[in-house]
C-alpha cells in the first residue's frame, strides 16, 4: 500500500515540519518513506508545500502529483492542489484560514478549524499538528504510538515542553 | 668564506634571464630554510609567471598552483597541515591581478604561511605586458604608450592594502638592489617564517625585484631603475608587525 | 549525526552524503554558498570540528576548488560541493586535480542552466561532468547516486576510487535528490585512506622532493603524461562501469535514465508492463565510465530505447554511442526545474511501442 499526502500552506506554518512527523512515523512502522520539500528564495511568508509517501514498496519518483491525502493550511494551496487529490482521497483543511467550498464530491473533506483551535488552547503554531492528529482519527494509516515515537526522535530531550505540547495538539485533533 | 649553494636548493640550473634577481630571492629564501632547519617540513607553492617551475629549484616538497591560486592551494596544505611550514612565491601579475581574491582573503583569515611576492612592475614569463604593478607612463607591450591610469587604472600597493586587514600579522617591502638591502630582505624573510612557526598568522615580503629583459635594460641599468623610479613610488619598509605592535602596546 | 552507527535515520541526500564522507576519513571540506547544495556545507561545518577536521567557507568557488587541491596534494582526503554555476567556476581547477593525479571528490547538485538558470532541480551538466570538466584531456568517475541511501553509500566509493586511481571524483546528482529525506544507514566501519607517498607533507630529510605538478615544457613528455593517464583510464573502463538493470531482460522498450529521472522512468515501467507492454530500465550509476556493455547487450533484444533527462538531451548521445546505434533511441526529457511525472514518461512509452513494436 502506498499513501501520498501533499502538505501545503505558508512558510512559517510548519509545513515542512508535519511532513517530517509523518515521514517518521512511516519510518518507524517499518514503510519506505520519501519527504521532498519544495525550496526557493521565500524563506518565511511565501508558499511552501512538502511531498510525503509512505508505501510498502520501493518509492519511485518522490514528488506527489496526485495526493491519496491534501493537508491544505491556506487559501491559494487549497485551490491551487484540491483538483489534483485522487478520486476517493481524503482532504484536511484548517478553515480558520480557508474557506471550504469544492464541487468535487468524490473526495472526503475534513473541515478543521486548526489556528483558532491552536491559540484558544495556549498551542500557537500547532495548527500543523492538530491536523495531522485529525488525519490519525480519520485514516487510520498511522497510530498514535507511531506518532508520539517520531515526536520523541525530532525533539532533542531538552525541549521535552514540546513533545508534550505537540501530543495535546494530536489530541486536540483527533477528538475534533 | 666559502660560498656554497644553501641545501635548500637542488642542483638544478634556473632559467631566469642574466640580471634577473629572481636568482637572489629564491637564495635568500633558501638560505632561510637552511638556517631554519626546516626544509623537511616545508612546502612551497609556486605560481605561474617566470618561477613557475621553481619546483624544480626548491628542494623541499613543492606544489605547482594555477595561475593566482597559491594562496588557497597553500590554505589546503596549511589547514590540513597545521604544523608544516607552507611558503608561496608568487609574481604581481599572479597575487595582485588574477590572484587578488585569494591574497586578500588568505590574508584576512590570518592564514598562517609566508608570501614572498616579487614585484618586478611587469609581466615577465608572457613577454612584457602591463602587470598590475607597472607604474604610470610606464611602457609595456600592452601600454605601448606608457601606462595612462585614465585607461589602465593605477598601480596597486600590495603591502600597504594588505596592511589594513586584521589578519596580516606582518607585511615588508624590500629590495635587492644592493649588497646592504640585500641582508636586510633575507632578515624579513626570516621574520616572516618565524611568524609563521609562532603560529602569528599571515605574513607578506614583497620583494621589489628587476626585469632586465622586458625592461630593455642592462643589470645595473634595471637596478637603477629599482632605486629611482620604484622605490619612490612602492617606499620600502615595514608596513605591519603585529610582534612590535603587541609590544607597543604593552 | 546519527548516534547510533548501524541506525536507520531520516536524512536529506546532501546530509547523508556530508555525513558518509566524515565517516570515511574526508579531512577538508571547502566550499561556498549556493543552492541548492547548501546543506552540504551546513553539515559540514557543523560537524568537521568537532572530529578536529577542517571546515573552511571559502571567498569563492575558484578559492575552494584550489584549496581541495592543496590539500589533496598534501595527502589528506578533501571535498567541495557546489551547484551548477559553481562547478563552472571549479572547472579550471578540476583540470589541475586531474593533471596532476590528485584524488578528491567534488559534488555538483544539479540546478537549471545555462547562465544563472534557475534553482530547481536539473541534470544539464552531464556534459561538464563526463566530456569538459575544464581544458584539456583528462576524465573524472562520475557517480549518479538514486536514493539518499546511494547519496552516502556513493560518497564513500567516490573517495575510494578517487583514491585507488589517483583522478577526482564527482558525485553527479541534482536538487530532488540534495533536498529530500529517505531513510539512510550507515555502516559500522568504512574505508580509511590508503597511503600516498607522492604526497607533499615534507620530505623530513628521508626522501627526495615530491613535486606536484602538471607543467611538462617538453611536448614529449606532456605527452608521455597524457598517454600514460589514459592507458589508466582504459583500466579504469573496464573494472568500473556499473549500471542497474529493473525488468530488461524481456523488455522490448528499455527506459533509461540516471538520478532522479531513473526514479520516476521505474513508476512508468511499473505502469507499461501493468498496460502489457513489456517495458525495462537501465540506471546507469557511473556515467564515466559510461555501462557500454549494459545497453549493448540489452540492444540485442530489445526493440527500442527511451532516454529520459532533466535536459536538452545530454547524456542521450552516449546511449547511442553504446547501443552503436542498432536501434531507435528516442529522447524524452524536461529542464527549467520541471520534473516528469510518472505518467508522462509512460505516455512516451506508449508512444514509442506504438512505433516499433
Amino acid at each position: 500500500m502506498t499513501s501520498e499526502i501533499q502538505l501545503a500552506g505558508f512558510g512559517g506554518q510548519g509545513i515542512l515540519f508535519a511532513g517530517k512527523v509523518l515521514a517518521y512515523c512511516g519510518m518507524y512502522s517499518g514503510r519506505e518513506v520519501s519527504w521532498l520539500p519544495s525550496y526557493g528564495p521565500e524563506m518565511r511568508g511565501g508558499t511552501c508545500n512538502c511531498s510525503v509517501i509512505l508505501s510498502d514498496d520501493k518509492i519511485g519518483s518522490p514528488v506527489v502529483q496526485n495526493p491519496s491525502v491534501l493537508i491544505a493550511m491556506n487559501q491559494p494551496s487549497f485551490a491551487k492542489f484540491i483538483s489534483d487529490v485522487v478520486s476517493g482521497g481524503t482532504v484536511l483543511a484548517d478553515s480558520s484560514l480557508i474557506d471550504v467550498q469544492t464541487d468535487r464530491t468524490d473526495i472526503t473533506v475534513y473541515s478543521v478549524p486548526a489556528t483558532d483551535m491552536a491559540k484558544e488552547s495556549g498551542l500557537t503554531g500547532g495548527a500543523n499538528i492538530i491536523l495531522l492528529g485529525k488525519l490519525i482519527k480519520e485514516t487510520g494509516f498511522i497510530s498514535m504510538e507511531d506518532i508520539e515515537g517520531a515526536l520523541r526522535k525530532i525533539i532533542p530531550p531538552k525541549k521535552a515542553q514540546l513533545i508534550e505540547n505537540n501530543m495535546k495538539a494530536i489530541q486536540l485533533g483527533y477528538d475534533y | 668564506m666559502i660560498l656554497t649553494k644553501p641545501h635548500a636548493l637542488t642542483e638544478a640550473k634556473t632559467s631566469f634571464c642574466p640580471g634577473c634577481t629572481h636568482g637572489i630571492v629564491h637564495r635568500l629564501v633558501a638560505e632561510v630554510i637552511d638556517e631554519m632547519g626546516i626544509e623537511g617540513e616545508t612546502v612551497g607553492i609556486c605560481p605561474v609567471g617566470c618561477s613557475v617551475v621553481s619546483y624544480d629549484y626548491f628542494a623541499c616538497d613543492m606544489i605547482e598552483a594555477a595561475h593566482g591560486r597559491a594562496p588557497a592551494v597553500a590554505t589546503g596544505v596549511k589547514r590540513s597541515h597545521p604544523d608544516k611550514f607552507v611558503f608561496t612565491y608568487q609574481g604581481d601579475g599572479d597575487l595582485a591581478a588574477i590572484g587578488t581574491c585569494e591574497t586578500v582573503h588568505s590574508a584576512t583569515r590570518g592564514e598562517n604561511i609566508t608570501i614572498i611576492f616579487i614585484n618586478n612592475t611587469i609581466y615577465g614569463m608572457t613577454g612584457g605586458q602591463m602587470a598590475p604593478t607597472t607604474l604610470p607612463g610606464q611602457v609595456t607591450q600592452t601600454t605601448p604608450y606608457g601606462r595612462d591610469p585614465l585607461v589602465a587604472g593605477y598601480p596597486v600597493r600590495v603591502c600597504e592594502m594588505l596592511s589594513t586587514l586584521m589578519g596580516t600579522a606582518y607585511a615588508e617591502r624590500v629590495s635587492v638592489d644592493t649588497p646592504a638591502r640585500v641582508r636586510a630582505a633575507k632578515k624579513a624573510i626570516r621574520k616572516g617564517f618565524e611568524i609563521q612557526k609562532n603560529k602569528q598568522g599571515f605574513s607578506i615580503i614583497e620583494v621589489l625585484s628587476t626585469c632586465p629583459t622586458n625592461w630593455g635594460m642592462t643589470p645595473d641599468q634595471a637596478l637603477e631603475r629599482v632605486r629611482t623610479e620604484m622605490i619612490p613610488y612602492y617606499p620600502l619598509g615595514v608596513y605591519k608587525d603585529i610582534t612590535t605592535q603587541e609590544k607597543g602596546d604593552a | 549525526m546519527a548516534n547510533n552507527k548501524t541506525e536507520r535515520v531520516l536524512m536529506k541526500g546532501n546530509e547523508a552524503l556530508a555525513e558518509a564522507a566524515i565517516r570515511c576519513g574526508c579531512q577538508c571540506y571547502f566550499g561556498y554558498p549556493i543552492t541548492p547544495q547548501s546543506e552540504i556545507a551546513a553539515y559540514m561545518s557543523k560537524h568537521m570540528p568537532k572530529e578536529g577536521r577542517v571546515f573552511l567557507q571559502a571567498e569563492s568557488e575558484i578559492a575552494a576548488i584550489n584549496m581541495v587541491y592543496g590539500a589533496a596534494a598534501s595527502g589528506v582526503r578533501a571535498m567541495t560541493s557546489s551547484s551548477s554555476p559553481g562547478v563552472s567556476l571549479k572547472s579550471e581547477g578540476i583540470s589541475y586535480l586531474a593533471g596532476s593525479d590528485l584524488p578528491c571528490l567534488i559534488v555538483n547538485v544539479m540546478r537549471g542552466g545555462p547562465g544563472l538558470g534557475g534553482i530547481q532541480p536539473a541534470q544539464s551538466d552531464y556534459y561538464l561532468a563526463t566530456k569538459a570538466g575544464g581544458h584539456g584531456d583528462f576524465s573524472m568517475l562520475v557517480f549518479a547516486p538514486s536514493s539518499v541511501q546511494e547519496m552516502a553509500d556513493y560518497a564513500v566509493k567516490a573517495f575510494d576510487e578517487a583514491d585507488k586511481w589517483r583522478m577526482p571524483a564527482m558525485i553527479l546528482t541534482d536538487g530532488l535528490l540534495g533536498q529530500m529525506m529517505e531513510p539512510v544507514t550507515f555502516k559500522d566501519s568504512y574505508s580509511t585512506p590508503i597511503e600516498k607517498p607522492w604526497a607533499c607533507v615534507g620530505h623530513d630529510n628521508k626522501r627526495e622532493h615530491n613535486i606536484i605538478n602538471s607543467l611538462y615544457l617538453k611536448p614529449q613528455e606532456l605527452e608521455d603524461s597524457n598517454i600514460a593517464r589514459y592507458k589508466r583510464y582504459e583500466l579504469i573502463k573496464e573494472q568500473l562501469p556499473e549500471a542497474e538493470t529493473f525488468m530488461t531482460e524481456d523488455a522490448d522498450i528499455i527506459v533509461t535514465g540516471y538520478g532522479a529521472c531513473a526514479r520516476i522512468s521505474r513508476n512508468a515501467v511499473i505502469a507499461a508492463r501493468a498496460e502489457g507492454i513489456k517495458a525495462g530500465l537501465i540506471r546507469p550509476i557511473t556515467l564515466w565510465p559510461f555501462p557500454n556493455k549494459v545497453y549493448r547487450e540489452a540492444a540485442n533484444t530489445a526493440k527500442a530505447f527511451l532516454d529520459v533527462e532533466l535536459s536538452m538531451g545530454q547524456m542521450v548521445d552516449d546511449v547511442r554511442l553504446a547501443t552503436e546505434c542498432t536501434r531507435p533511441v528516442k529522447f524524452y526529457g524536461r529542464t527549467g526545474g520541471i520534473i516528469p511525472t510518472p505518467n508522462d514518461i509512460f505516455e512516451q512509452i506508449k508512444a514509442l511501442a506504438k512505433e516499433v513494436l
